[in-house]
């Protein structure tokens, strides 16, 4: 039964209707949690004993570093179902889900990099979280970078969730070596981006926050699959249909 | 079984027709250290705490540029296709390209660091660990720039996309390489680091030729 | 009220990262729109044109 929805999700014009009237149902939810999030982070939270009020960057900084990997993960996964059953709606996926995932890794080392100042006076630190983000960074890009680079589109598609998939293994192994690096070289500062959010008022948005976000990934990242599919099925008759409907 | 060392005796011998492959390698490596203490100043105690990195950007860059020898003139010959309709498990006929490959230039670094590390002002007790940590990285290099060649082969002119593609799965390589280095510079033990290069070269071996092998057949279809 | 815009002194800082936020965010939700919509405009055209 499952087997057959699976199947099912793998046609591009069910996937379209399907994404269709999925959409508003998660980008309503997506916008409203994230703006309660940031609000709530702002205004609600009290001010950290350490940090003062330069720690309410973790609202952002932490789900943005959160969704970089997990839609990182999620790419490969898809990856590995676009290879073993050649789907093109998988394939998709992964194309759409790396822009997405690459502004997330974005996000979090801008604000990374931002919060660093004020708390210890240089604009990057080398520190493993840091580090490991800015590598994830090269990871999707290199991902973008091989699919744009192949010209026929089904092969590009592959090429790149071989190496979303290559990318995901090495990602825990990267993440430990540079652990391992920055505890060797550790500056008279450690890092206290982990703030433990003990309290409840500060660790509430921190979580609707990244909820807020996922939600957005999922909306977004079916938008981005419907216009990778139109474009690619474009003479196909469920693609002049859907011309003829406004 | 056979398959592997037929590819592999096949290759070695198209490495021996092209000796100058070998040279480069040392002159590379050499070059690059040599160019180094000209772009700051030659103090012994800079230079050996820049030592490790130095070495292992040596060996990185070295691997990139000639990455391209991997499969090139078997994808402009057409062996590469006969490969790919061989009976032999294409994995293992990667694994013997990549032995060979290693054999004819991460091998050569190998046996040239000794001089390297001289030049450098490495203390002589550190040369084994340097040696070493030299052998088990070296092959890593080649096995994960082996997936990166295959992916971008069919591409015309993939050389910059290809350090992009390839650079970041080189960390956790330069991370315990350099490590074990500086370790044995210090006088401290290096065995963690190695173990983790010996790790690294085992997770490697089993699974990169697979991926390459993967790779391979997304490219030529 | 200006107590909390200045952020305990970090304003540019919390600011400037909630600001990058919202543009990255925005750019994200907008840009697949457009597309759609470039993409449904080139179709139309090319179907006229056969």
């Amino acid at each position: 039964m499952l087997m057959r929805w699976f199947h099912q999700l793998g046609s591009p014009p069910y996937f379209q209707s399907l994404a269709r009237r999925l959409s508003p149902w998660l980008a309503v939810p997506a916008v409203l949690l994230t703006a309660w999030g940031f609000y709530a982070g702002l205004v609600h939270a009290p001010p950290d004993y350490q940090q003062g009020d330069a720690f309410r960057i973790i609202y952002v900084h932490v789900p943005a570093a959160w969704l970089s990997l997990f839609v990182y993960t999620a790419m490969a996964v898809a990856g590995a179902v676009a290879l073993v059953w050649r789907m093109k709606v998988a394939e998709a996926f992964v194309i759409a889900a790396a822009p997405i995932g690459a502004s997330f890794t974005f996000l979090a080392l801008v604000t990374g990099s931002i919060w660093g100042k004020p708390m210890w006076g240089t604009w990057w630190v080398w520190d493993a979280r840091l580090t490991s983000e800015l590598i994830l960074l090269f990871l999707y890009l290199g991902v973008m970078a091989l699919e744009s680079a192949i010209e026929e589109p089904r092969s590009a598609a592959r090429a790149a969730s071989l190496l979303a998939i290559v990318g995901v293994v090495n990602v825990p192994i990267i993440h430990y070596s540079v652990e391992w690096w920055n505890t060797l070289h550790q500056g008279p500062t450690v890092t206290r981006f982990d703030a433990p959010a003990i309290e409840w008022s500060m660790l509430l948005p921190l979580l609707v926050s990244a909820l807020g976000f996922t939600l957005l990934f999922a909306w977004l990242v079916l938008v981005r699959m419907r216009v990778i599919l139109l474009r690619r099925e474009a003479g196909s008759r469920w693609v002049r249909e859907w011309l003829q409907n406004p | 079984m056979s398959g592997f060392l037929a590819m592999l005796r096949r290759d070695l011998l198209l490495l021996a027709r092209q000796r100058g492959e070998a040279v480069h390698h040392v002159l590379f490596f050499l070059l690059l250290v040599a160019l180094f203490p000209l772009g700051t100043r030659p103090a012994p105690d800079l230079l050996l705490s820049l030592a490790p990195a130095l070495m292992w950007m040596a060996a990185l860059l070295a691997a990139l540029l000639s990455l391209d020898r991997l499969f090139r003139p078997d994808l402009d010959d057409g062996t590469l296709e006969q490969l790919l309709l061989s009976r032999e498990p294409l994995a293992l006929l990667v694994l013997a390209k990549v032995a060979a490959y290693w054999l004819g230039g991460g091998l050569i670094f190998v046996l040239v660091s000794p001089l390297v590390a001289l030049l450098l002002g490495v203390p002589a007790q550190a040369i084994p660990v340097i040696m070493l940590s030299l052998l088990l990285g070296t092959p890593v290099l080649g096995l994960i720039g082996a997936i990166g060649v295959a992916l971008t082969l069919g591409l015309q002119r993939a050389g910059v996309l290809l350090s992009l593609l390839v650079f970041p799965l080189y960390v956790p390589v330069l991370i315990f390489g350099a490590g074990a280095m500086q370790a044995a510079i210090e006088g401290l033990p290096a065995a963690g680091p190695l173990y983790m290069l010996g790790g690294l070269l085992l997770l490697a071996i089993s699974l990169a030729p697979l991926a390459a092998a993967a790779a391979l057949r997304i490219s030529l279809e | 009220m200006s107590d909390w815009w200045s952020m305990g002194g970090y304003a540019a800082y919390v600011w400037s990262s909630f600001g990058i936020a919202a543009v990255v965010l925005v750019w994200n939700m907008v840009w697949p729109y457009v597309q759609l919509r470039q993409l449904r405009r080139r179709l139309r055209q090319e179907e006229k044109q056969v």
